[in-house]
């Protein structure tokens, strides 16, 4: 007897029977299944009770109205709130994304002080308590030494309560230098300004507009309250609306349009007085309007017998269809038909801005628009543009402003705002860096920037951080590491728009008087502060006149004060609306010095310097750079999928880029094939791209959408700030271009840069 | 060879040759049944008794719990703490909100109580329940549906758990990370009770028996999505 290899292989054959009658095999199949499905990346929903908190988003000017779905205390899902009067339960993919930006690694967990260079993103975490004393300290020896005016502070809204406590504060501090990031919003209202002579708002009754022309604006590309921009759409389908989209670039908006246009880039004006041109010369205008409303369209003489044309004979003169289809390049056929087709619609509507309207452009496009809807009678009409007035329910307490402030005040404001150059203006923002540039030591001493990323938005990037490097103190608010918030001092990051109270009123563009009210959706996640409390906070620190300006012992105390009975209907409803807002009767409506709609803009006319005699007429801007070194020209472009705002795209939003936008880490340049056989490029080459503030690399992208000697970009790409799924990716268009001032208001109307390719 | 050699001359052929190998391992023969039944028999025993205890790890409860004593406090039975929210979901284990009712202070001086009051009631800390019949993540299982609508008895797939002085321990499968009283006590996964397993095939043999509908409302094909959404 012996053990041999048999008995092995009948011990493993016995085990092989034992196991198969055991349920180890059978339990093992079962629960092997179960394993695979918890990979640690498998997302697993929330189990808890579901709740909804109503809000209104403040990631755009678009101010719509949202219902953020939690479980529990998490946030899951942010969808359009179907009773906003904004977007009616739509939802663009920014804001649909929010919960990235409330979950996301990018954000700023605490207050924080620079270690390392500036932008270096060398940084230490300190108290709020120190945070608040060092940043209050040396506002304080500012005012110590008489140098309040150069303190400075940017925002993205000049609305609202938080813009408010910003005015006060600098006010009482004895600062003038509140900034805003600028937007088509400026022009337009200086325009209403100017022609209508009412200081307030622009809004447009779109949906009940039987003709739209749209002068370059992205009216599905994120102009405007975006998400109101796509049910107008819907409606002008149904309706039957024709919509015409008049730009250089085959957009979303031109796609979706009923004609597109294309057109010489910086030529818009040229083509709404050619318009204006038809209308006058074959009498379709409305007479009513014209004859007994409107100043200025006839010939006439001033008080000091200085003749002048009037509108009619300007236009008739300089902008006929001949001339204009030469410099728009818009044949004279299509120029006819554009005009009639406007003028014998019931309720046409002329529209600009470029884009997005993230800069405001020249004047005078805007005071030519409004001039061709002031011909066919669509001011303050159903279907037309209306003017609103300037949101005023914020009950502010008396201002306490002492000796020392009152000084820095009279010291008037750093970007030249409100000068005798300017006077009309309200913020030059796009000004600033130049001025402080070319300054020997900065003016601005100390700067605080909430909301908003000059660093990135702001033409002219390199000028704009090369001013940046010379203010000696900059403090961002800011909730996450963006361009600024990297090149600041101190960062006092403020909740995100789901963790505080602020109210956002005047959506871009709506046609009724609207305030909404965001509200904390969850507790704040980390150790921020809501950029209202650190106001106070920091007016309390510098005592005296500015802590009895700033009466109150946190935000919520001043909301509720200052918003008075409101607050109690808006934490109801949400919103407050007037419904029923009609603007004034054309009778009522102007309160121009001749009590009329003036083609001839009396506000900024100078008896004794005719050169700033404004009529809307057409000056054509030249870009920036020579033809012969740069035959080609650069212009820009804006997407729903990429946010160019205070926020970049969050990831869920970068997913949506499509590959003719962005290969890889490659912004794609748009050319027109015919341009790029000329310079020998082909589809999918890489090439640098040039113009004379500078060179980035790109890939070749044909498109037959573009016009040939164009080249587009868009905007929203080449961030630079701490975020692996935003930044290096694409280049930013602003570090490609330059500011233009434009003569009359001083804001920005660069509409692009000449540029050329060589293929690498 | 050595069956060459015992040869006797009657028999010559190759066929009758194995015959006196097979005598001569019979010692062998014996052994290879002997370990045919070690083998067996032991993995018998690791199958039913040793891998059930290898599986399943046991974690024991935050604190103690009688549901006997909460039975006798309450009007409505279980949906007095587990209830249906407004929206028709099921709450499930309550939240330190509902308990704090009545245990802002301590109810009796048991050592339990103590925790529960000091450690989660004082610091305003959720309890981390482990539930035992918390299903995987793939399944998707109304309360609403069974409870109000098929108008089932909590213990048809809880059991008496309402009838419980304490909690037993929590055991969790160490591979699925899914509780032990979802496969069920029995490791066979035999049955006596309706809530002895809560496994795919309980649910359908409820339903076959019941003449449950099987297809999807919307597909009109086989009803996968139900509850694996």
């Amino acid at each position: 007897m012996k053990i041999d290899r048999r008995s092995f292989l009948s011990l493993i054959v016995g085990g092989a029977a034992g196991t198969a009658l055991s349920p180890l095999p059978w339990k093992m199949m079962d629960d092997s299944a179960i394993w695979t499905q918890n990979w640690p990346w498998t997302p697993i929903p929330e189990v808890g009770e579901v709740t909804i908190v109503n809000s209104v988003c403040s990631l755009c000017a678009g101010g719509c109205g949202i219902s953020v779905k939690k479980v529990d205390n998490r946030v899951v899902k942010i969808e359009g709130n179907p009773d906003s009067l904004v977007n009616k339960g739509g939802i663009c993919s920014l804001g649909l994304a929010g919960s990235q930006l409330l979950y996301g690694h990018t954000r700023i967990k605490g207050p924080m002080k620079r270690v390392g260079k500036r932008g270096e993103n060398k940084w230490e975490n300190i108290s709020w308590d120190d945070a608040l004393k060092e940043v209050a300290e040396k506002l304080g020896t500012l005012r110590s030494k008489g140098k309040t005016s150069t303190v400075g502070a940017i925002l993205s809204r000049d609305k609202g309560t938080i813009h408010g406590l910003f005015e006060k504060f600098l006010t009482a501090y004895g600062s003038a230098n509140l900034m805003y990031m600028p937007s088509m919003s400026d022009a337009y209202n200086m325009s209403t300004h100017f022609m209508n002579g009412v200081q307030g708002l622009t809004g447009f009754d779109l949906e009940n507009s039987d003709f739209i022309l749209s002068l370059g604006s992205g009216l599905l590309d994120g102009w405007g309250s975006p998400v109101r921009m796509f049910k107008a759409n819907s409606i002008w389908k149904e309706n039957k609306t024709m919509v015409i989209q008049v730009e250089p670039r085959l957009s979303n908006t031109a796609a979706k349009a009923d004609k597109w246009l294309p057109i010489k880039p910086g030529t818009e004006t040229a083509i709404a007085l050619g318009c204006a041109n038809v209308i006058i010369n074959e009498s379709l205008f409305n007479k009513d309007f014209v004859e007994n409303y409107s100043f200025g369209f006839e010939d006439w003489t001033d008080d000091y017998g200085n003749a002048h044309k009037g509108f009619k004979n300007l236009v008739l003169e300089e902008f006929s269809p001949e001339k204009v289809s030469k410099i728009t390049g818009i044949s004279e056929i299509d120029i006819l038909h554009t005009a009639r087709q406007f003028a014998r619609a019931s309720r046409p509507l002329a529209l600009c801005g470029q884009g997005q309207g993230s800069a405001p452009g020249a004047l005078n496009l805007y005071m030519a628009v409004h001039a061709l809807n002031a011909l066919t009678g669509s001011i303050n009409t159903k279907g037309g543009v209306w003017t609103l007035p300037e949101p005023n329910y914020i009950n502010w307490p008396e201002l306490k402003v002492d000796a020392v402030a009152s000084a820095g005040l009279s010291a008037g404001r750093i970007d030249g705002a409100g000068s005798s150059a300017y006077p009309h203006s309200k913020s030059l923002l796009s000004k600033l860096p130049e001025i402080i540039n070319s300054a020997k030591e900065s003016p601005l001493q100390a700067l605080i920037v909430c909301e908003a990323n000059p660093l990135y938005s702001l033409p002219g990037t390199e000028t704009v951080q090369k001013a940046f490097d010379k203010i000696p103190f900059i403090v961002s608010l800011s909730s996450y590491m963006d361009e600024t918030a990297l090149n600041a001092d101190i960062i006092l990051p403020n909740h995100i728009y789901l963790e505080r109270y602020e109210d956002i009123s005047a959506p871009s563009g709506l046609q009724i008087p609207f305030i909404g009210l965001t509200k904390p959706v969850v507790e704040p996640l980390y150790n921020t502060k809501h950029a209202g409390d650190t106001i106070i906070a920091l007016g309390k620190a510098l005592g005296g006149s500015i802590a009895e300006s700033l009466p109150w012992d946190n935000y919520q105390e001043c909301i509720e004060t200052v918003l008075a009975d409101q607050w109690e209907v808006l934490t109801e409803k949400g919103f407050l609306a007037d419904l029923n807002y009609s603007p004034p009767a054309w009778n009522k409506a102007f309160e121009t010095p001749s009590s009329r709609f003036e083609f001839f803009a009396s506000a900024i006319y100078d008896a004794n310097n005719r050169d700033k005699e404004f009529v809307p007429l057409f000056t054509p801007v030249k870009p920036e750079g020579d033809a012969a070194s740069f035959p080609l020209t650069l212009v820009t472009y804006e997407s729903m999928r990429l946010a160019n705002g205070f926020i970049g795209d969050p990831p869920f939003v970068m997913k949506t880029i499509s590959d003719t936008v962005l290969k890889k880490n490659l912004s794609c340049v748009e050319i027109n094939p015919v341009t790029a056989g000329k310079i020998g490029l082909v589809n999918g080459n890489q090439a640098l791209l040039s113009t004379p503030q500078g060179s980035v690399k790109v890939e070749i992208c044909l498109s037959e959408g573009i016009m040939p000697g164009l080249v587009a970009l868009p905007r929203g790409l080449g961030h630079e700030s701490n975020d692996e799924y935003l930044a290096g990716k694409g280049v930013n268009f602003n570090q490609l271009v330059n500011p233009l001032s434009d003569p009359v208001t001083g804001m920005d109307m660069a509409w692009g840069i000449m540029a050329k390719l060589n293929k690498v | 060879m050595d069956s060459h050699k015992d040869q006797t001359g009657k028999i010559s052929t190759d066929i009758a040759a194995p015959e006196p190998t097979s005598k001569k391992d019979d010692g062998a023969g014996g052994f290879i049944l002997l370990f045919f039944i070690l083998g067996f028999l032991a993995s018998l025993a690791i199958g039913w008794i040793v891998f059930p205890k290898l599986l399943y790890s046991q974690k024991k409860q935050p604190f103690d719990f009688s549901h006997v004593v909460h039975m006798e406090a309450v009007d409505d039975g279980c949906e007095s703490c587990h209830f249906f929210r407004d929206d028709g979901s099921f709450a499930g284990v309550p939240k330190l909100e509902q308990c704090i009712d009545c245990h802002e202070d301590a109810q009796g001086e048991s050592e339990d109580e103590a925790v529960f009051v000091n450690e989660y009631v004082a610091k305003e800390k959720e309890v981390p329940w482990l539930i035992y019949s918390k299903q995987p993540d793939c399944v998707f299982f109304s309360h609403v549906a069974h409870v109000k609508m098929g108008e089932m008895e909590c213990s048809e797939c809880h059991g008496n758990i309402g009838k419980s002085e304490h909690l037993k321990p929590y055991e969790e499968n160490r591979l699925t990370g899914v509780s032990r009283d979802i496969w069920g006590k029995n490791i066979a996964g035999f049955k006596k009770n309706t809530w002895d397993r809560m496994k795919m095939d309980d649910c359908s043999e409820c339903h076959v028996k019941k003449n449950v509908k099987q297809a999807s409302v919307q597909t009109k094909k086989g009803g996968c999505f139900v509850c694996h959404k």
